[in-house]
């Protein structure tokens, strides 16, 4: 048996680094995530890593308030390629984040953490937008 | 090769009882509660800590309960199960005294449960595990994953706020009834949809209470419980079923694995949701008993928001759910399906008060472990059940 040298983690925080999120296919083409060693369900190893374009829609949203401070938008992210993951959608009034919207990933460097994949409005969603016709 | 079936009403709940609930003594820890409990629940059917052989525990608070609670009571069990799927333990352990008892493994089992949640604080009576994935965005966890599911149901499904605020308002007349109960003060639809936000959609009074307390619960082969002085209730039917782990890997947000158990558990007792006069549903939020009334059968897909409203869940409502008060008014201490439990073996044995259900045959408990992910259903049943 062959040892892994990078894990699943490791393998998709370098993928970050670089300004990519990645995610693995496996050997019947099922998009796979969160990454792990094996393919869910088959069992199938030998799982392939590949880049999304990026592009994704609002599953659910939520806004999280704690004390003294600001409104915290969390999302769940259905990516074009047919993966999910947990994110937030940045740039806008975190109450303002409908399920449906369009998105596009950026990464943000956590300082002196790993780095990790947020997203932003493909259109325009601040207060002010689309009203000046109005 | 012969395969053995859970034989259905094989096993009966004898004696049941709550520790200490809401604020305990200071520094009393989620064993005390476990043993507390135990011991009026042997009182309870007239059996004694030498006939306990079956120990089945779990709490947030400790990691290796069974171990601790069998050290505590100082009896040498048999057999051992220290299954931990949250809220959703207790079914399990249920279902696992059934299958323990049936095989002779032991003779009477003991399913226990205590925390200490609010005397300690929820952040360390029950830190949640770290995910790599879901770490950096600060979700507020449980709340944001009930919230998740919630707006989800709401986008798909036209469920309002208004109807999420029934299952709490149903929940707080129930517990009005109930003497044990730690809120049982006035509560309107405008009182919930008024209250702080947590996590949008869900306001502080769409989630449960953070609280102490615990339970414990006797159960003995059907052909031993009829010796003994309480009615016998049967364990009619029992599901299990894990759908995920982390919300971000639910597959649904809006149907969970309760669409699995509940088909399980009513397969095995040969019944169907019209034959349940009572349900116990994990009301963690708002939101859960909506999505366990849909999963369980109890009306179609997406519907749920519609049938609690109009006080339908509420005493004199057309169907009895939550009648201690639920998670959201009577207790909550962290993993609450044991306490749903007992409510149902109440209310088969028509002990349950002011706020009895005439002529409960027939009770179901569904219990929801971590964030919607581990599902499990237990119907009990009376003697005319049987």
């Amino acid at each position: 048996m062959e040892r892994l040298e990078e894990s699943p983690l490791a393998a998709w925080r370098r993928h970050l680094a670089q300004g990519k999120l990645a995610y693995q296919v496996s050997p019947d083409g099922e998009p796979v995530f969160f990454p792990r060693v094996m393919a869910p369900r088959t069992g199938a190893t030998g799982l392939q890593w590949r880049i999304s374009e990026g592009l994704g829609t609002v599953y659910s949203t939520t806004v999280v308030y704690r004390r003294d401070e600001a409104p915290l938008n969390v999302a769940l992210i259905e990516m074009d390629e047919g993966f999910r993951l947990m994110s937030r959608v940045e740039g806008m009034d975190a109450e303002a984040v409908r399920i449906g919207l369009r998105v596009r990933v950026t990464v943000r460097d956590a300082d002196g953490d790993a780095p990790y994949p947020v997203f932003e409005a493909l259109e325009d969603q601040s207060p002010t937008a689309g009203k000046g016709a109005a | 090769m012969t395969t053995m079936t859970l034989k259905r009403g094989g096993a009966a709940v004898v004696g049941v009882a709550e520790s200490d609930l809401g604020q305990v003594a200071p520094h009393m820890t989620p064993i005390d509660l476990m043993a507390q409990a135990t011991v009026r629940a042997l009182d309870d059917c007239g059996l004694s800590l030498a006939d306990v052989d079956g120990v089945f525990a779990a709490t947030a608070q400790a990691r290796f309960a069974p171990m601790m609670l069998t050290e505590y009571l100082g009896i040498n069990p048999t057999y051992i199960d220290g299954t931990q799927i949250g809220g959703s333990s207790f079914m399990a352990h249920l279902a696992h005294a059934a299958m323990a008892l049936q095989a002779g493994l032991c003779k009477v089992a003991l399913i226990a449960y205590g925390s200490t949640q609010r005397s300690v604080s929820r952040a360390l009576a029950s830190p949640p595990d770290y995910n790599p994935y879901e770490h950096p965005y600060r979700p507020f966890l449980p709340a944001s994953a009930y919230a998740l599911s919630a707006a989800r149901h709401m986008h798909q499904y036209g469920t309002t706020r208004e109807q999420l605020a029934e299952v709490a308002v149903a929940a707080r007349l129930w517990a009005q009834k109930n003497p044990l109960a730690w809120d049982r003060g006035p509560l309107t639809i405008q009182d919930v949809l008024a209250a702080r936000m947590v996590s949008a959609p869900l306001g502080v009074r769409d989630c449960c209470l953070s609280l102490d307390g615990g339970g414990a619960m006797i159960v003995t082969t059907a052909e031993r419980a009829r010796d003994l002085p309480r009615p016998p209730v049967y364990a009619l039917g029992m599901g299990e079923a894990v759908g995920h782990g982390s919300i971000s890997n639910m597959p649904d947000l809006t149907t969970t694995a309760a669409a699995v158990s509940g088909p399980r558990a009513f397969a095995m007792a040969g019944l169907g949701p019209k034959d349940v006069q009572v349900l116990s549903l994990y009301d963690a939020f708002t939101i859960c008993p909506i999505l366990f009334l849909e999963d369980l059968g109890f009306c179609a897909k997406g519907e749920g928001g519609p049938f609690v409203a109009g006080g339908a869940i509420a005493p004199g409502g057309k169907l009895a759910v939550n009648t201690n008060g639920g998670g959201l008014s009577y207790c909550h201490p962290g993993m609450y399906g044991l306490l749903g439990m007992i409510e149902c073996v109440r209310q088969v044995r028509g002990e349950a008060g002011e706020r009895q259900i005439a002529g409960c045959d027939v009770a179901l408990a569904h219990g929801n472990g971590g964030v919607l992910s581990s599902q499990c259903t237990a119907i009990f049943g009376s003697q005319a059940a049987l």
